[in-house]
C-alpha cells in the first residue's frame, strides 16, 4: 500500500512540474508513461504469471495501426470519439491476444518466448507488406491529435490525458493482481502443477491474463500513435518487444511500478546518452547485464518487499 | 514561486540562440544499414562548414548531428529533440523519402524550418506543399530525374521494360515518374516487381523477370544496389539495365565490379561532370575523406552553401523561418551539380544527367575506376518535366498502383 502512495506522489509531482519543464521533456514524460503501460502489461505476464512474452509490441502495433487507419481513412477518433477509439484499441489488442493465446499458452518457458516472438513477427509482416491498408514501409502519417473541448495537440494537455490513462491502467492492473484471480496467477508462476492439482484450470487463468495484457498493449498503441504522429512497421519490430520486456526486468518484475521505472531509465538513457555518444547501446546493454547479474529483483528489488 | 515559473517559462520560450549564432540540426542515419550514406551526407555538409571556418557571414555555425537510423519514427523523435531541446534554427536532412514525409509534420508542430537536403518525397513539394509552410527542398523529387530518363529510354530504342524497384515511397515515385514519361512517348512497362527495402537476396525475384523485355529498370537503395547487378549477372541475364539514380550513385560505385559496365542511370549529379567547379569539388572532397563524393555529399554541401548565401544577405542575422524560406527560394546558384534555381513550389530546377557506367581515368586521378560518365544532359528540368503543372498536380502522387500497369500481362 505504501508503494502506491509513493508512486502516486511521484506522479503528482511529475504532473505539477510538467508545465515548467521544457517542451521536449514533456514529450519524453508522455513517452515514458505510454511505455510504462505496455511494460505493466508485460509485467502481468512475466512478473505475476511467469510467462516471458517477446511479442508484446504486436498488440501495441494493433492498437496503433487501428488508431491511424481510423483517423486517416475514416476520420474517426479525432473528436469525442477518441475515447471510443481507446476502447476499440483495447478490444483489438485483446482480440488479437485472444487469437494468439490459443497457440501461445500451450507453451511455457523458452518455448513461450519463441512462440510469442513468432506471432509478433506475423503482425510485423502484415504491417510491412499489407500495403493498401498499412502503407507498408512508409507507415501512416497522422494529420493531428484529437480535439474535443480540449486540444490534445497541446503537448501538456496530451501528457495529462496519458497520465490519467496510465493511473487508470495502474489501478485496474493493481486491483487485478491483488484479487484472488491475481493470487492464482502468482500460484501458477510459483508452481503450476500444484495449482492444477488443487483444481485450478491453469490454462484458462493464463489465457485470461494473456488477453488482458493484450488489451493494455492495445491501449498503449492508441496513445503511441498519437504521441508520435506516425505509425510505422518499426514500432512493431522485435526490438520494441525486447525493450518492453527489458524495461520490466530492469525495473523489477512482479511490482507493476517497476515497468514505469524501467521505462524512465531506458527513455532517458536513449534520448540523452545517444546525443552524447554513438555507443550508447553498449551502456544500455551493460545496464541490463548488471541488473540481471546483481539485481535479480530489478531496481525495485533495492527497496524492501520487491516481490509481491 | 510565480516569479520562478515566469523565469523558467521565459527561458523555455527564448528564441533559438542569439542573432549571431546559427544552429543547424542535422538528421542522418549513423547506425544501421544506411550508416555509410549518413556519413556521406554529414561529410558534405561538414566540408562546407569547415571551408568557411564555421562562420556563415558572421554567424557562428553550431552543427548538431542526430542519428535517425534510417527509420521514420526515430527521425520524428530526433527532429522533436533538435527543435525542442536544442532550439535549432532549422532541421536539415533525413535520408529516406518515408522519413521526409514523417518529419514534415514535425516542422509544423515546432514551427521550425525543415530543409529536405536528401529526402526526395515527391508530394511534399507538390500536393502537400500548402500544408507545410516551413519546408524547402534543395535536392530533388524522386520522379524528377526519372521523367527525362523515361523519355531518353524510349528515344533510344527501348520498347518494353520490366521494372524492379524497392517497395516504399521513393521506389514507387521513381518508377512512377519513369513509367509516365516512358509510356507517354510510346514505351511499355510490362512488369513491376516490388522487393522490400533492404532486400539482399534477389533469388526469388530475378527468375520472374520477363524474358521478352528489351531492358530492365532497377531502383535500388544503399546495400541493395550492390547485390542486384551481381546476382543478375550470376543468373546469366544480359539485358541492358537502366536504373534509378540511387542504383549507381557514387556511394555504391567504388564497391561495384565490371558487372555494371554500360548500365545507364539518371540523377541531378554525377562525380564525372566535367566542369571546373565539380573537378575542384571532387578533388577537395577526395583529399579530405578519401573517396569520391556521392550525390548525398554534393547535395548537402550545396545545401550548406545555400544557407550561407541567405545568411550573407542578412549579414549573419537569422531572418526567421518565414523569411528564410522566402529568401532561399530566390537564390540562383552555380554549384558542383550545375546551375540551380527554385520553382514556385520550393523545389530546385536543375540539370538532369543521363549517365553510363564506364571504366576510365578521370579528373587527373591515376587509376582506372568506375565513373558515371554523362552521356546526355537535360538542362533546367523542373519537378514537372515538360508537363503542365496544373494538369500534373491533378493526378495522384505516384504510388504502387499509379500509373496503373496497363501492359502487365
Amino acid at each position: 500500500m505504501k508503494r502506491i502512495w509513493i508512486l502516486l506522489s511521484v506522479l503528482a509531482l511529475a504532473a505539477a512540474v510538467a508545465p515548467f519543464t521544457g517542451p521536449f521533456v514533456i514529450l519524453l514524460l508522455a513517452q515514458i508513461l505510454v511505455l510504462g503501460i505496455i511494460a505493466m502489461s508485460v509485467d502481468l505476464l512475466l512478473g505475476y504469471t511467469g510467462l516471458p512474452s517477446l511479442g508484446q509490441a504486436a498488440y501495441l502495433g494493433v492498437g496503433a495501426y487501428l488508431t491511424a487507419i481510423l483517423a486517416t481513412k475514416f476520420g474517426i477518433g479525432l473528436g469525442w470519439d477518441f475515447w471510443l477509439v481507446v476502447l476499440m484499441g483495447m478490444a483489438a489488442g485483446a482480440a488479437t491476444a485472444g487469437f494468439f493465446g490459443l497457440f501461445a499458452i500451450r507453451a511455457s518457458g523458452v518455448y513461450f518466448l519463441m512462440i510469442t516472438l513468432a506471432l509478433g513477427m506475423c503482425v510485423w509482416g502484415l504491417a510491412y507488406r499489407w500495403n493498401s491498408l498499412t502503407g507498408g514501409d512508409n507507415g501512416i502519417n497522422m494529420r493531428g491529435r484529437p480535439k474535443f473541448g480540449i486540444e490534445l495537440a497541446n503537448d501538456l494537455t496530451f501528457f495529462y490525458v496519458v497520465l490519467g490513462l496510465f493511473i487508470a491502467s495502474f489501478f485496474a492492473l493493481h486491483l487485478l493482481v491483488s484479487s484472488p484471480f491475481g493470487k492464482s496467477l502468482v500460484g501458477i508462476r510459483e508452481r503450476e502443477l500444484r495449482m492444477r492439482i488443487l483444481g485450478y484450470n491453469t490454462w484458462l487463468h493464463k489465457y485470461i491474463a494473456f488477453v488482458i495484457a493484450g488489451g493494455f498493449g492495445g491501449l498503449a498503441g492508441v496513445l503511441w500513435a498519437h504521441l508520435n504522429g506516425i505509425v510505422s512497421p518499426v514500432d512493431v519490430l522485435l526490438p520494441a518487444s525486447v525493450d518492453a520486456l527489458l524495461m520490466v526486468v530492469l525495473g523489477g518484475p512482479g511490482t507493476l511500478v517497476g515497468g514505469l521505472i524501467g521505462a524512465t531509465v531506458v527513455v532517458f538513457l536513449r534520448e540523452y546518452l545517444a546525443t552524447i555518444v554513438q555507443w550508447w547501446q553498449y551502456v544500455l546493454g551493460a545496464v541490463y547485464v548488471l541488473t540481471i547479474l546483481y539485481l535479480p529483483g530489478g531496481i525495485m528489488g533495492l527497496f524492501k518487499g520487491g516481490k509481491a | 514561486m510565480k516569479r520562478i515559473a515566469v523565469l523558467i517559462a521565459g527561458l523555455a520560450a527564448a528564441s533559438p540562440g542569439n542573432s549571431q549564432e546559427l544552429k543547424i540540426g542535422f538528421l542522418a542515419p549513423m547506425t544501421g544499414i544506411f550508416a555509410q550514406i549518413g556519413k556521406d551526407m554529414e561529410n558534405g555538409f561538414q566540408m562546407y562548414i569547415d571551408e568557411q571556418k564555421g562562420n556563415f557571414a558572421g554567424a557562428k555555425v553550431t552543427f548538431i548531428v542526430e542519428d535517425e537510423e534510417g527509420k521514420p519514427p526515430v527521425g520524428v523523435r530526433k527532429a522533436e529533440k533538435l527543435a525542442r531541446q536544442d532550439n535549432v534554427h532549422m532541421l536539415v536532412g533525413g535520408l529516406l523519402a518515408s522519413t521526409g514525409y514523417a518529419i514534415a509534420p514535425v516542422s509544423n508542430r515546432v514551427k521550425t524550418v525543415y530543409v529536405l537536403s536528401i529526402a526526395a518525397a515527391d508530394d511534399l513539394t507538390q500536393r502537400d506543399l500548402k500544408q507545410y509552410p516551413y519546408i524547402v527542398r534543395t535536392s530533388w523529387t524522386s520522379s524528377q530525374p526519372h521523367h527525362p530518363l523515361g523519355k531518353w529510354a524510349c528515344e533510344n530504342g527501348f520498347k518494353t521494360v520490366s521494372a524492379i524497384a524497392a517497395d516504399y515511397a521513393f521506389g514507387h515515385e521513381v518508377l512512377g515518374g519513369f513509367q509516365k514519361a516512358f509510356e507517354d512517348c510510346g514505351g511499355k512497362v510490362i512488369q513491376k516487381i516490388w522487393p522490400p527495402l533492404g532486400t539482399k537476396d534477389f533469388g526469388p525475384y530475378i527468375p520472374t523477370i520477363k524474358r521478352d523485355a528489351d531492358a530492365i529498370f532497377s531502383l535500388m537503395v544503399g546495400p541493395m544496389a550492390l547485390q542486384f547487378p551481381k546476382q543478375l549477372q550470376e543468373a546469366g541475364i544480359k539485358k541492358p539495365v537502366i536504373g534509378g539514380g540511387t542504383s549507381y550513385d557514387e556511394f555504391v560505385l567504388p564497391s561495384m565490379g565490371d558487372e555494371v559496365l554500360g548500365h545507364v542511370s539518371a540523377l541531378q549529379y554525377s562525380a564525372a561532370i566535367d566542369t571546373p567547379k565539380n573537378r575542384e569539388f571532387v578533388r577537395k572532397y577526395r583529399e579530405k575523406y578519401g573517396k569520391v563524393p556521392s550525390y548525398y555529399s554534393e547535395s548537402n554541401y550545396t545545401t550548406a552553401q545555400m544557407i550561407h548565401e541567405v545568411m550573407k544577405q542578412t549579414k549573419g542575422k537569422w531572418p526567421g523561418p518565414e523569411k528564410f524560406i522566402q529568401m532561399i527560394t530566390q537564390l540562383k546558384l552555380d554549384t558542383p551539380r550545375g546551375p540551380v534555381r527554385f520553382d514556385d513550389m520550393r523545389n530546385p530546377i536543375q540539370n538532369i544527367y543521363i549517365k553510363k557506367v564506364e571504366k576510365k581515368k578521370l579528373h587527373g586521378f591515376d587509376k582506372d575506376e568506375l565513373w558515371n560518365t554523362v552521356i546526355h544532359t537535360y538542362p533546367e528540368v523542373s519537378q514537372f518535366f515538360t508537363y503542365k503543372k496544373e494538369e500534373f498536380l491533378k493526378q495522384p502522387v505516384y504510388n504502387r498502383d499509379f500509373p496503373p500497369c496497363k501492359h502487365c500481362n
